[in-house]
């Protein structure tokens, strides 16, 4: 029985125990030298990993009796989680190294909590959900403050940490109140409790409290306050892990959550996130308006996509669910080549955010504007790039499900979004001469930006299988 | 050739790759062989459009040159033209090489601008054949990008408001009619437009939000579709966006947005709101005509008050767009007819007048009408094409421009006499303006200094006017090469918007008698 369960947790146990003998490793010889070969190894495992779960068989396997849950849905989300952490890892080595901020607890730290991302997404019980989350997020409050000698570095540690540790108490009074009035932890015997026109006020307020929780971790408005201060104190390394691996995990929890232990009751908690999904686009199109800094410009950015892929997970459906999935796979994808562009964004070898300093980048550097342009036409889901197909997915599931009022606001804050994105655009084609930024030409970061704005090019072929792979992980979850 | 759609729509988007991929350095060598590049796909691909217009069979209604293949969600990579968008697909491919042309004195980033043109051309393309709503916003959206481009990069002193003015507007237009496709597909099933065009919508009348809809979900969509179209073609009062665009784009700029980009929205009245919304566009056919009206003479109005040549001529542009889509909402075969006429017509004799303020702006580098005049002493060759497009844009017998006039307008005295009426002192006003201009600008004494050194029309521009001048005469002396083209489909067009109203019993009583 054991042995089966083990079998079922093996890939996380795998880089679990990796995590913890390498970190014996590095404390025992000599330290910080072995940065660069951890953060290879960690990612190297992360892609072998994903591929190894991509290609295991299908089917649903439960363990620990129904403590964790490894089905198509779940599959999918860690093969994305697993991927974009190892290309993050890859991309902000560089960075790290050349700053002197490459500890060899990064890697190892930011392995820890994608083992934490894999137990959410496959959390088959409150129990083994919050001890994903905060696996995940003692990780996150690490990095976020890994800089030690930055000010800003330290506060967003700080406040991602207190923030957070009241999302979670929030969570948590949730899920106390659901075991209080479900008489039980586990999804499946929550679902048999929460039947739409049956659920007790009591249920009702641990819902409500447990997408409290969830909303902050997948930094919904009005839970989003942490994100831009985070976002722009973290160092750029740690911020691009921020905007893609976590927020796929987050969702797919989300997702989770609803549709395992609540997905008798859609009616009870769809009129919820679909609030969560109009107010985080609005604020996410608005406030990033005011922007010149481009970390927190995309801090906002990632509020505004977070409503969009909230938008299908309110209609509550299996397509629904299959839409915000191929919406995040995208929106993952989009984020790594644009952060690969942010990393290179440097003036005399010191970062700079401020998109001014952009200034007709098109004309010193061609095809590193072209490939940006491409993502930020994407980011705003203006077609033919692949940005807009996810759009598109979502507000048909949002208008399947009735929610066409959801559909119209959505689009009306997309156009609101796309004037800060174009603004970027201003200021590399458009703008003046002024200061240039450095030609630094580091491959890695070069090949991530060609290879993210290719992608989202030549993606609408057949958006290279993710399509069918997302409708198979939402039929599982979704029956 | 089966694919020969797709082949043209493409050509220019690969020779946009060949420049980008394999043409490096900013010297004059480079920028020649973009300029040559350029000017030889977009030839290559008038040429080979040529052959759809040859093997076009017009007595056929249908959609020809199918070709079909699947896509994501159950989408579809279908395009194909019928009677009344192959003309659309010509009059691109025609006048691309003739912008390209007109774009030889470009001398900053050439490489990218000809890259733009070439992507945008195969956009523009793609709209007018898709024969699948998405694939439709696809290339309906994408033009967006190369164009915002255009005008903020080789603009004039004002581009950024007015690139950003362009494209905030117009993606906001598009958007709602992303909802309304959404709402089709999802009541369909498919989006396939010719399957769209055979289901019938649901029309009973609904509230929403405490407001009475007649003809329901129809109206809605219509509306949503309108948004868009109404944005992009431009009609009066959303039309501000327009000559802000004009004047700030470079010439070709200016040249493609009159010609072709604004006559997608025409084509998206035909192709979507008649025949998939009837009783829509009929609850909504007296504000539109009204509508119309108003934009005829109010812009005219403006159009005579300008000191910008640029400017005045988008407002012209305005005004000619109304009679385009007087034309077809007065829902019958001529005004429908002369609505594809005058979009024709206009682009050609629109794109004229764009690149006739092109040559002085060349030489001058003002669009100031008040520091013209007299050029007639100088160049006389330039003198006379400006008076042939001048008479052509007031709608003088002989040139296209007066076919496609009388005939909205007699659409339109059938469906509503008094819009007709009003539209109809539109033309007077249309020769105030355009006459006036001509006045300023090529007669009175050539007084300025800076004029007196002025040189006539050079060899490349006069070969640039030569086709534009000849399509404008044959349209005029002998309208039936569009109308036996066009005539069969609208024919079939009106046909079954008369039939889908008569079936919804939405309609005024003397259709409903005559079946």
């Amino acid at each position: 029985m054991i042995q089966a369960d083990l079998n079922v947790i093996l890939p996380e146990m795998i880089l679990a125990v990796y995590a913890m003998l390498a970190l014996l490793l590095a404390v025992y010889s000599s330290k910080d030298k072995l940065g660069p070969l951890l953060i290879w190894s960690t990612s190297g495992l992360m892609a072998l990993l994903a591929l190894w779960i991509a290609g295991s068989g299908s089917g649903t396997n439960v363990a620990f009796g129904g403590m964790f849950v490894d089905d198509g849905f779940a599959r999918f989300a860690k093969v994305a989680i697993l991927l974009s952490a190892a290309a993050v890892l890859v991309m902000g080595q560089d960075y790290m190294a050349r700053r002197g901020m490459l500890q060899f607890e990064y890697p190892l730290l930011v392995s820890l909590s994608v083992v934490g991302m894999m137990m959410m997404v496959s959390a088959g019980d409150l129990m083994s959900l919050y001890m994903g989350l905060e696996l995940q997020s003692l990780a996150l409050y690490v990095v976020a403050s890994m800089r030690r000698d930055s000010v800003k570095s330290t506060e967003a540690g700080l406040k991602y940490f207190v923030l957070g540790a009241l999302s979670s108490g929030l969570l948590l009074y949730g899920a106390s109140l659901v075991y209080g009035f479900a008489g039980t932890t586990k999804f499946e015997g929550i679902i048999q409790v929460a039947q739409h026109g049956e659920v007790s006020i009591g249920l009702l307020f641990g819902i409500v409290f447990l997408i409290s929780g969830l909303a902050f971790k997948v930094s919904a408005v009005p839970f989003h306050m942490w994100t831009p201060d985070v976002y722009e104190g973290a160092p750029t390394p740690v911020t691009a892990f921020f905007a893609s691996a976590p927020k796929m995990a987050a969702m797919g929890l989300f997702a989770r959550v609803m549709h395992d232990a609540f997905g008798n009751a859609v009616q009870d908690w769809s009129q919820v996130v679909a609030m969560l999904s109009v107010m985080s686009m609005f604020l996410g199109a608005v406030a990033a308006i005011g922007q010149r800094n481009i970390k927190r410009l995309m801090a906002y950015s990632s509020i505004a996509h977070m409503g969009f892929a909230l938008m299908g997970l309110a209609a509550g459906t299996a397509f629904g669910v299959q839409a915000m999935l191929i919406y995040m796979a995208i929106y993952v994808t989009m984020n790594i080549g644009t952060f690969a562009f942010i990393l290179m964004m440097e003036k005399d070898g010191k970062p700079v955010t401020d998109i001014a300093s952009l200034n007709l980048l098109s004309r010193r550097e061609p095809g590193k504007a072209l490939a940006m342009l491409v993502l930020l036409f994407s980011l705003s889901g203006v077609p033919p790039m692949l940005g807009f197909f996810g759009k598109f997915y979502v507000l048909r599931a949002a208008y399947d499900a009735g929610l066409a009022w959801l559909a119209i606001a959505g689009v009306i804050a997309s156009v609101i979004g796309a004037f800060y994105y174009l603004r970027i655009v201003y200021f590399m084609y458009f703008g003046e001469e002024g200061e240039e930024l450095d030609r630094n030409s580091s491959p890695v970061l070069w090949g991530f930006l060609m290879g993210s704005a290719a992608v989202m090019v030549l993606g609408i072929v057949n958006m290279f299988g993710v399509e069918s792979a997302a409708a198979l992980a939402a039929a599982t979850l979704v029956n | 050739m089966d694919n020969i759609l797709s082949i043209v729509t493409f050509i220019p988007a690969l020779a946009a790759g060949i420049l980008a991929l394999f043409l490096r350095g900013e010297d004059e060598a480079a920028q020649r062989n973009a300029k040559y590049v350029a000017l030889f796909a977009t030839s290559i691909t008038f040429l080979v459009s040529l052959g759809i217009y040859f093997e076009f069979d017009p007595a056929n209604t249908g959609f020809q040159f199918v070709e079909q293949a699947d896509w994501l969600l159950g989408l579809q990579y279908k395009m194909g033209v019928d009677g009344i968008s192959v003309l659309f697909v010509m009059l691109t491919t025609f006048v691309m090489p003739l912008t390209i042309l007109a774009s030889w004195n470009v001398n900053s980033r050439v490489k990218e601008y000809m890259i733009a043109f070439l992507l945008l051309e195969t956009l523009m393309l793609g709209v007018f054949m898709a024969l699948d709503l998405v694939l439709f916003y696809l290339f309906f959206e994408a033009g967006l990008i190369p164009m915002f481009l255009i005008i903020g990069i080789w603009g004039g002193a004002n581009r950024i408001y007015a690139s950003f003015k362009f494209f905030l507007y117009t993606f906001l237009g598009s958007v709602l009619m992303l909802v309304a496709m959404v709402a089709m597909f999802a009541d369909a099933g498919t989006t396939d437009i010719e399957v769209l065009m055979t289901h019938t919508f649901a029309s009973n009348s609904f509230d929403v939000l405490g407001i009475h809809v007649v003809g329901g979900m129809q109206t809605l969509m219509f509306l949503a579709f309108f948004a868009s179209f109404a944005v992009k073609m431009p009609m009066w009062p959303v039309h501000t966006w327009l000559p802000d665009a004009h004047v700030q784009a470079p010439t070709a700029g200016s040249v493609v947005l009159a010609a072709i980009l604004l006559k997608m929205g025409g084509y998206g009245f035909l192709r979507f709101s008649l025949p998939m919304f009837p009783v829509g566009s009929d609850v909504m056919t007296d504000l539109v005509l009204w509508m119309s009206a108003i934009a005829i003479v109010y812009t005219s109005l403006v159009a005579l008050v300008q000191d910008d040549m640029k400017k005045l001529i988008a407002y012209s542009s305005v005004a000619h767009m109304g009679f385009v889509t007087m034309g077809i909402f007065a829902g019958n075969q001529q005004g429908i007819d002369g609505a594809i006429f005058q979009m024709l017509s206009h682009g050609f004799i629109s794109a004229a007048l764009f690149l006739i303020v092109g040559v002085i702006y060349d030489r001058m580098h003002t669009r100031d009408i008040g520091a013209y005049g007299g050029l007639v002493v100088r160049m006389p060759a330039y003198a006379l094409v400006f008076m042939f497009f001048t008479m052509g844009n007031v709608g003088l017998p002989g040139t296209s421009g007066f076919v496609g006039e009388f005939l909205t307008l007699m659409g339109a005295f059938q469906k509503n006499t008094w819009v007709a009426a009003v539209a109809t002192s539109g033309v007077i006003f249309s020769a105030c303006y355009a006459l006036y201009l001509y006045r300023r600008v090529v007669f009175g004494d050539l007084i300025k200094a800076g004029l007196k050194t002025m040189t006539d029309m050079t060899m490349r521009e006069r070969v640039i006017f030569a086709p534009l001048v000849v399509m404008t005469i044959l349209l005029g002396v002998y309208p039936a090469v569009v109308t036996d083209i066009i005539g069969p489909s609208t024919e079939a067009l009106v046909a079954n918007y008369n039939h889908a109203l008569a079936a919804a019993d939405l309609s005024p009583a003397t259709q409903t008698a005559s079946h």
